[in-house]
């Protein structure tokens, strides 16, 4: 078929994660993701969008092998993180190599307080508490705001107090890729383009990568490189950001432009997307 | 009002009127407390860190005491008999990791419960197979635990202090002051709390489940160690010793499964009271033995108008 079509500009050389055709099944017997591949280029921002329940978590832990926990299996396909296969790694493994993931609402550990919170995440490092320390004042720069929270109970911090020390937290393990679930969920959109600019930050000083699962396809788009789109468990379409803000079918099914009466992008015959065969 | 009289004006009278006597009740109330501390501590660590309800606690204690005495009778002084105990208590736990908790991961806590008592039955077994059923000594004087007691008197009376229990006061007392720091200053610590908070947040920062749970089941068999040592030391060292682990039950429902302070405070309040009551309302009013129950009883009241324990943790929900 198309095999031997180029792919798409992200998936050119300098991926850190590719995902190759992964099945997901839940409990045996719940088909989740029905192939889903993907590419995050090395030092880019990489948004994957669509609405509830269409595999953007379930791929987010995939990746990050959270899914055993949930009774959830890769089944076919692999994983690749900097050239390596890790969908048989444990997440510890995985943290170590550098891949982390930011939970979709938070989950701090609401009875630590929030330096304890952000020094859990330096669990995985053997580097020394020197540097340690140094790595907890650089998350203190940029989240001015913990620094003045640090000994309260992360519990009793505000919603976006939490996702700042979610994120932090996972900046403590030195990250080369950060998977970040719906970092907007529940938060004042002032305080959403906060956390976006930070992720920006991270992302230019840092040379962090980061896959991004958004449902706010609007902002997703603003700050990401390269977009993929999902539906029912599998990719629908993928882009350039700046191409797919212009596309009259995500403008009109995600951005709330335009419209007349099509529901889903099951409806439009030209984005069956290319499939990737291993 | 007779009957009036003699439970509520009575014994206190007799607590004061005879202080020394009561300084004394108060003394040994405090050595059992700190002994019921220290095993629901145990159970509380294990509990956070993997919400199992460690069945297998009691066997533990004696396991560990068996391991000692049966080291020392084949012929390891009693200072190396202790080291090579706590690398058996290490040996354990990463076995009880690898063979146990690792394959039953994500299963409902029952099973998980089930899978203790299965350790339990086990351990029984094999440490019959091993020390034989008997009945053994605790070498406490190979240890270098002290026998004789201290006299003293206060308000004109007379209060007698064996060292024996002044020394296992004195070492749980800096057992639960290391616990403590360990869990508060160190990054270990630190995992054990967040995988007690968030299971899956624990996991996504990368904390190991199988080591933690290596740490913590080795944490509780140093503490079965010590228990089995300080109770052995007052009685033989028998597989009945496995059911003092049960006393620590009712100091868990009032201090809260979570709770490393409802713990603490839980065990020295179970202990203290049960020794006050036996003495001065069990024995003269219902004919004494009251120990052995009065703890569950008292449990049970409390848990009455709290449901999670005197000390559970807050539930903190942001609404």
């Amino acid at each position: 078929m198309s095999a031997t079509q180029p792919l798409a500009t992200a998936a050119a050389e300098g991926a850190i994660l590719s995902v190759n055709n992964i099945e997901v099944i839940y409990d045996h017997v719940i088909l989740v993701l029905k192939g889903v591949s993907l590419d995050v280029p090395k030092g880019k921002i990489t948004a994957l969008l669509g609405a509830n329940g269409a595999g953007k978590t379930t791929t987010l832990k995939a990746i990050s092998n959270l899914l055993h926990a949930e009774r959830g299996d890769v089944t076919k396909g692999n994983i690749l993180f900097e050239g390596d296969e890790v969908q048989d790694l444990s997440p510890n493994e995985l943290v170590k190599r550098g891949c982390i993931q930011v939970m979709e609402g938070r989950h701090c550990f609401g009875h630590l307080s929030v330096e304890d919170n952000l020094l859990t995440g330096a669990f995985t490092r053997r580097d020394g508490s020197a540097a340690v320390r140094r790595d907890l004042e650089m998350v203190y720069e940029y989240f001015p705001r913990l620094k003045v929270r640090r000994s309260s109970q992360a519990g009793y911090t505000s919603g976006g107090e939490q996702q700042m020390t979610a994120i932090g937290r996972a900046l403590m393990s030195r990250p080369k890729m950060i998977l970040l679930d719906e970092p907007s969920m529940g938060l004042a959109p002032q305080l959403v383009e906060e956390i976006f600019e930070i992720v920006r930050k991270l992302n230019e000083d840092q040379g962090v990568s980061f896959l991004l699962a958004e449902q706010n396809t609007n902002i997703a788009l603003r700050y990401a490189k390269y977009g993929y789109i999902m539906e029912n468990g599998r990719i629908v379409l993928d882009g350039d950001a700046a191409e797919l803000r212009e596309n009259e079918d995500v403008k009109e099914f995600y951005l709330g432009v335009g419209g007349e009466g099509r529901r889903s992008f099951k409806d439009v015959k030209h984005y069956k997307r290319r499939k990737r065969w291993l | 009002m007779e009957f009036l009289h003699s439970i509520l004006v009575k014994p206190f009278a007799d607590m004061i009127g005879a202080p020394d006597f009561l300084l004394q009740v108060l003394w040994e109330g405090l050595v059992s407390g700190v002994l019921y501390a220290l095993i629901a501590l145990g159970f509380v660590l294990i509990y956070k860190s993997s919400r199992i309800f460690n069945f297998a606690q009691g066997i533990m204690v004696v396991f560990a005491a068996l391991s000692l005495v049966g080291l020392h009778e084949k012929g390891v002084p009693a200072w190396l008999a202790v080291p090579l105990t706590l690398v058996i208590m290490l040996g354990l736990a990463i076995a009880i990791e690898r063979v146990v908790l690792r394959p039953l991961v994500n299963q409902p806590d029952i099973i998980l419960f089930m899978a203790t008592i299965g350790i339990t039955l086990f351990l029984i077994g094999f440490g019959e197979l091993i020390f034989g059923g008997e009945n053994k000594v605790m070498i406490t004087e190979q240890l270098g635990i002290p026998t004789g007691s201290f006299a003293f008197e206060p308000f004109g009376g007379f209060v007698s202090i064996e060292q024996k229990d002044l020394t296992a006061v004195i070492g749980a007392v800096l057992l639960v002051a290391g616990l403590l720091l360990f869990l508060n200053k160190s990054s270990m610590g630190r995992a054990i709390r967040a995988l007690g908070d968030d299971h899956q947040a624990a996991l996504s920062v990368g904390i190991s489940l199988s080591m933690i749970w290596v740490v913590v089941w080795f944490i509780a068999g140093v503490i079965a160690l010590a228990t089995g040592i300080v109770w052995g030391a007052r009685a033989d060292v028998s597989f009945a010793l496995e059911v003092i682990a049960y006393k620590a039950l009712p100091v868990l429902m009032l201090g809260g499964l979570e709770s490393v302070l409802g713990a603490i405070v839980g065990g020295l309040a179970i202990g203290l009271l049960e020794k006050l009551f036996e003495i001065y309302w069990g024995q003269p009013l219902l004919g004494g033995n009251t120990e052995t129950w009065f703890a569950f009883v008292f449990a049970l009241v409390i848990l009455l108008f709290r449901p999670q324990g005197l000390f559970g943790e807050k539930i903190i929900e942001r609404v």
